[in-house]
């Protein structure tokens, strides 16, 4: 693990937790620790650098992850982003953003505070989010949108938010089961920057999202070894058989 | 009990022979049904069946049931009757019940649910209530950890005759208590640092060295200490080393014991006898039991959340002594099983570890990403059956603890 600034081997991914401190309520680590072991398992390397809110983002990552957070800290990290300004950075030259739950509502233009008044965002993705009237919590199963070419994603959702779309992001899926953005979608994305409600954690369950990002920072992955995939794809039938109706 | 209004005697009366029933039905070890239908009768019971009795409330997010047990062996020395819910039901039925099957009791030691601090609080007049801890547990159904501090807050606020018998070393517990008329700081530990990187007062990041911690902006700090584990010793508030010398095993545990002395000072029990009986509690509620099953001495471990894990897998036996890990995601475990990527699993690599329970595929998953080789079992007789001889420590989560202890017979 290196600190912010310094440089892997030029072939590896860099990977970049942003604020773990903050936002890193439920298993977030796991996106993480999926993404180095999908990388080098195809002989990928792969650099992950955890960044706590009291240090600068580095700009120069090919992957930023965001994870979930209670209100107060959720509010604390959007302000420090803003303030630092080195997410908005990376996002606008290309990199890859992937961020869940109270992480994807930051990137928004707006979203709900501690007591549920207007609190603003990165504006990285063209969402606003407020405060819903009940609390989302369960199992989820939602179909990505075909133009990703990602099977359908199961995960846990455990929020309150209503999430809107502007014209400039898309739905990431449509839900069968659970909430999601509270219209029917589930999540967002505009070019590689992309947000979800899942946990699970999301890319242990969906590998095929996990490729879709490595994807997107290092270019077409080759399908693993089947017995590599094999407990991941057990996983993923005991999910969506235990919901299904 | 005489002194019990005519409708709580019928409501104590009622839920005691339901929990009799319960029982002999063998449907439950009855510690529950009885305050619940007791409460639906006269909900005023807690507090009517605590008037009159000098009350210890336990509470946090790891070691309630433990530290409620250390507690009440180290006021056994007072000679007095002391009530507690001993076996974890510890919302307001499993509180209402341990009172009213003891009326003759003049202290009571109860294990209560975080969420009910302030009802309970108030209702009890509690004498002291000991805080442990605050960390992420089954976030599908509990609140965030900062809103229920500033309940505890205000809760403490409301009642200047409490004694706060408080963990320093855990920042939320820290702020939670700050303003308690009467407090004990005792420096009990923080083995899960990742729910309290930022201070609880005004947001910043803490600064930690050693065992201090501080808050870089506000003025918010750790408290200075007045009982304190040292290795496996206590130190006293004179300044003296004590050695614990308990059964049970585990730093947290120690650190739970340390904070039953801090009870007892209040309590006016002198270390010195406090130590003495809590030196007997050897399992808790099925928890450290080591049990005989074909040959295989198994010892049994519960472990909730990611605090709780980390602190089990300190706990284990260290190699080769093979370990199976259980979970569930049943209401009471909680459904999400994402936590399952918040504990680091590194250290049980070279182990024979089997994985059970309802949830072993979401457990083997996470056990591979850590390149901890492992077998699935279907459960525990599969684990010894496959090893035949020696012993096997198993951490289970809440109800997949149950129901290996259910396999290997109350006994355990």
């Amino acid at each position: 693990m290196s600190a912010p600034g310094e440089r892997a081997g030029s072939g590896a991914v860099r990977l970049v937790w942003v604020y773990p401190d903050l936002l890193s309520t439920y298993g977030d680590r796991g996106n993480l620790l999926v993404l180095e072991r999908r990388a080098r398992l195809r002989g990928i390397g792969a650099e992950p650098v955890l960044v706590n809110s009291d240090q600068p983002v580095p700009r120069d990552g090919d992957i930023y992850l965001l994870g979930g957070g209670e209100d107060l800290p959720q509010v604390l990290a959007a302000r420090r982003l803003r303030a630092d300004g080195g997410l908005a950075d990376a996002a606008g030259r290309g990199a890859v953003v992937f961020a869940v739950c109270a992480g994807y509502q930051l990137l928004g233009h707006e979203f709900g505070g501690a007591d549920g008044e207007p609190t603003a965002g990165l504006g990285i993705l063209d969402i606003r989010s407020g405060r819903g009237e009940r609390r989302a919590v369960g199992e989820i199963v939602a179909d990505v949108d075909p133009a990703l070419g990602v099977p359908t994603l199961t995960g846990f959702e455990n929020h309150q938010g209503v999430t809107r779309l502007g014209p400039d992001a898309r739905p990431l899926a449509r839900v069968s089961r659970g909430i999601g953005n509270g219209d029917g979608a589930e999540g967002a994305y505009a070019g590689r920057v992309l947000g979800t409600y899942l946990h699970g954690p999301a890319l242990v369950r969906n590998p095929g999202l996990a490729d879709l990002l490595l994807g997107w920072a290092a270019g077409p992955m080759r399908p693993l070894p089947a017995a590599q995939e094999e407990l991941t794809l057990t996983l993923r039938r005991e999910r969506l058989a235990a919901v299904a109706p | 009990m005489n002194k019990l209004p005519l409708r709580a005697r019928l409501a104590t009366s009622v839920g005691g022979a339901a929990s009799k029933v319960s029982r002999l039905a063998g449907r439950g070890d009855g510690s529950v049904i009885g305050g619940v239908i007791g409460l639906r009768l006269e909900p005023g019971l807690l507090a009517m069946l605590a008037q009159g009795k000098r009350i210890v409330l336990v509470t946090g997010t790891n070691g309630k049931t433990t530290t409620t047990r250390l507690v009440t062996a180290a006021l056994a020395p007072l000679g007095e009757h002391i009530a507690s819910n001993a076996f974890g039901a510890n919302m307001e039925a499993g509180m209402a019940s341990a009172l009213g099957q003891a009326p003759e009791a003049t202290i009571a030691v109860l294990e209560c649910d975080e969420s009910f601090i302030p009802p309970v609080l108030e209702a009890t007049r509690a004498r002291a209530l000991v805080l442990l801890n605050l960390s992420r547990d089954q976030m599908d159904r509990a609140a965030e950890i900062w809103l229920l501090a500033r309940r505890w807050r205000d809760a403490i606020a409301a009642a200047p005759g409490c004694h706060v018998v408080a963990n320093a070393d855990d920042p939320l517990i820290a702020w939670a208590a700050a303003d308690a008329a009467h407090v004990t700081w005792v420096a009990a530990g923080q083995r899960w640092h990742d729910d309290s990187w930022c201070c609880p007062r005004c947001g910043s990041h803490l600064r930690r060295r050693g065992d201090e911690w501080r808050c870089g902006e506000c003025s918010f700090a750790r408290p200075p200490v007045r009982w304190a584990l040292s290795g496996r010793d206590v130190t006293e508030p004179a300044g003296r080393i004590r050695p614990l010398d308990l059964a049970l095993p585990g730093r947290a545990n120690q650190s739970n014991a340390v904070v039953a002395l801090a009870v007892a000072e209040v309590f006016g029990v002198d270390a010195a006898h406090a130590v003495r009986g809590m030196r007997d509690v050897a399992s808790v509620a099925g928890r450290y039991t080591t049990v005989q099953r074909r040959g295989v001495a198994i010892r049994l471990l519960l472990a909730k959340n990611p605090a709780g894990w980390l602190e089990a897998l300190d706990v284990l036996r260290p190699a080769p002594v093979p370990v199976m890990l259980a979970v569930n995601a049943q209401t009471p475990d909680g459904r999400d099983t994402s936590w399952l990527w918040d504990v680091d699993y590194r250290r049980l690599r070279g182990r024979q570890v089997f994985v059970g329970g309802e949830r072993r595929t979401d457990l083997a998953v996470r056990l591979e990403t850590d390149d901890v080789s492992f077998e699935i079992v279907s459960g525990i007789d599969e684990a010894v059956d496959r090893l035949r001889h020696g012993r096997l420590e198993v951490i289970g989560n809440y109800t997949a603890f149950q129901q290996i202890r259910t396999v290997l017979g109350r006994a355990a």
